[in-house]
């Protein structure tokens, strides 16, 4: 079974404009992401610092008491590595002074807790800056929904959300992500020791694999299973598609009228730019 | 008739802003006359940008409008063949293309083909054009084409029996297809061009725009391609650009004469079978 190959240096120069585009078209010159330290939110970060100076770029790393130390220092690392403004905003006293009154939450409603958190901060810089929010969620996540609402999944514009994690992996290559970043196992690092692969139950090489076919090439179950996909793996993913398409669309709303928003009120977000 | 010089202008329209396109346009016409050009293509819905949804009636105009007035006027010195929307007097919508010469409308283009299917949504807010024909300028016969028609074999086809050498195709392609060496639709398009022009033995002036529209980017690479299919300039893939060329007349000429398969073909034998076909599909 052949890998997901992309062209990067097309890929780059797409993702690049993508960023200087959209933000210049709007008037504006600066965007703000959160750095976890992790490889998508790095990719990003070097994609807007080449696509608008790394002077216009802030990213801001918000870590909880309960986080890896390493993922602070990965952070810097990759601000460091692409040249971006760096600030470190630690969400702990928010978060901690929320559960005082649930202590009794699991790690769930914690984890979008801190997620939704961040949101905030990223969003609130953005009307300080005068700075645009770009999102780091990849297509797997997405697909998947791993990832919070209203939280992680929240920005103004996302350059890698068409991007599988492997495509981020080969992209992250070319354009010389830290290695350290590369290298190491992917997690939303909400508790010790979590990483996504071991909480899926998957990798994401093995589902990034699947999804390409599934979404990209609308292959059959039955042409999928003479890839070589069992058919339980099959299920569970398109499964997981489909339950977290809710987080993919915006809220439902209720149609009394005529021109109802999104359904018949259709106009581009570039709509005069 | 004879040799003539092409600017093709792979602008980036700002979405729903006709005044501000026009200036650029504007702008576009005198540089394509400073660089001696005799003729100047521009995309298709250059006027309005692609992805206008429920934006199409807002920025329609009729045929009759001072933007075209003001269009009209600057042909001229230059001949002109720009992308807008055009309203009817009885209220349809085409997505349409003017050649414009000589300070008045030589030929309007109502695309036949609207896409409505991945990413294309045409068909839901604008009518279907139903005519292709050839037109005379001064440069010889030619037939336009927007876009999603010149992947209609029987478009391209029809123009050329109609007498066009020349095939004018206005685009907004959007980008997609990152695994290979080039850009998927890149790639297509050019082989299409390239194999329509080969066909015929038609050059083909193919103009497509650059830019953004949420987060759908339109690659460019507007370029002229000889009677024989070769790609003779190029432009710039994803970037603004204006691309010349000068059109040879002899190459035209020795192309009929090495690969006459255009006079060779057989409308009579073509007719009857499509009449054939037609009559067995009624059934």
């Amino acid at each position: 079974m052949a890998g997901i190959m992309s062209n990067t240096q097309l890929l780059r120069k797409m993702l690049v404009g993508f960023v200087r585009d959209e933000v210049h078209k709007v008037g504006l010159k600066k965007v703000v992401l959160g750095l976890s330290g992790g490889i998508d939110s790095a990719l990003v970060a070097f994609v807007a610092a080449e696509a608008l100076g790394p002077e216009n770029v802030h990213a801001i790393c918000m870590p909880y008491k309960s986080s890896n130390p390493e993922s602070e220092a990965h952070a810097r690392l990759v601000a460091q590595a692409c040249g971006v403004n760096f600030t470190v905003v630690p969400i702990t006293t928010m978060v901690d002074a929320y559960f005082g009154m649930f202590p009794e939450a699991d790690n769930m409603r914690r984890g979008n807790k801190m997620a939704r958190e961040r949101m905030t901060i990223l969003f609130d810089h953005s009307a300080q800056l005068a700075a645009l929010v770009l999102g780091t969620s990849n297509k797997t996540e997405l697909l998947l929904g791993y990832g919070t609402l209203y939280g992680d999944m929240a920005s103004a514009l996302n350059p890698i959300g068409d991007l599988y994690k492997s495509q981020v992996w080969q992209l992250s290559e070319a354009m010389s992500v830290p290695r350290d970043v590369i290298d190491k196992k992917p997690s939303a690092d909400l508790w010790a020791g979590q990483t996504d692969e071991e909480e899926l139950g998957f990798s994401y090489r093995q589902v990034d694999e699947l999804l390409y076919r599934m979404v990209d090439l609308r292959m059959t179950v039955n042409e999928l299973m003479a890839e070589g996909f069992g058919r339980e793996f099959i299920d569970n993913i398109y499964s997981k598609v489909q339950n977290s398409h809710f987080k993919r669309r915006l809220p439902v709303i209720a149609k009394v009228s005529n021109r109802t928003i999104d359904r018949d009120f259709r106009y581009a977000r570039d709509w005069g730019k | 008739m004879g040799d003539f010089n092409v600017a093709l202008s792979q602008i980036k329209p700002k979405l729903g802003c006709v005044a501000d396109n026009l200036a650029v346009i504007e702008e576009q016409i005198g540089m394509a006359r400073s660089a001696g050009a005799d003729l100047v293509v521009f995309p298709e819905l250059a006027l309005t940008g692609y992805f206008l949804k429920d934006l199409v009636p807002e920025v329609a105009i009729g045929i009759d409008a001072p933007e075209m007035a003001r269009l009209k006027d600057l042909s001229r010195d230059i001949s002109i063949v720009v992308g807008f929307v055009e309203v009817t007097d009885d209220y349809r919508f085409f997505n349409a293309a003017v050649y414009l010469e000589g300070g008045e409308i030589v030929d309007l283009h109502r695309k036949v083909y609207l896409p409505t299917y991945g990413l294309f949504d045409e068909q839901r807010y604008m009518a279907r054009g139903e005519r292709f024909r050839a037109f005379n300028t001064r440069f010889g016969r030619m037939g336009m084409l927007i876009c999603e028609d010149m992947w209609h074999l029987s478009a391209s086809y029809i123009q050329a029996m109609d007498g066009a050498s020349t095939l004018i195709c206005l685009s907004s392609s959007p980008g997609r297809g990152v695994d290979g060496e080039e850009l998927g639709s890149a790639k297509a398009w050019q082989q299409l061009v390239s194999t329509t022009a080969m066909f015929l033995n038609c050059r083909v002036l193919y103009c497509n725009r650059v830019g953004y529209e949420d987060g759908v980017s339109f690659w460019g690479g507007s370029e002229y391609v000889n009677p024989a299919g070769m790609s003779v300039v190029r432009g710039k893939m994803f970037d603004e650009d204006m691309v010349t060329a000068s059109v040879s007349e002899g190459e035209l000429r020795r192309e009929r004469i090495f690969s006459p398969m255009l006079r060779d073909e057989n409308l009579f034998v073509t007719m009857r079978e499509l009449r054939r076909i037609e009559s067995e599909r009624g059934r």
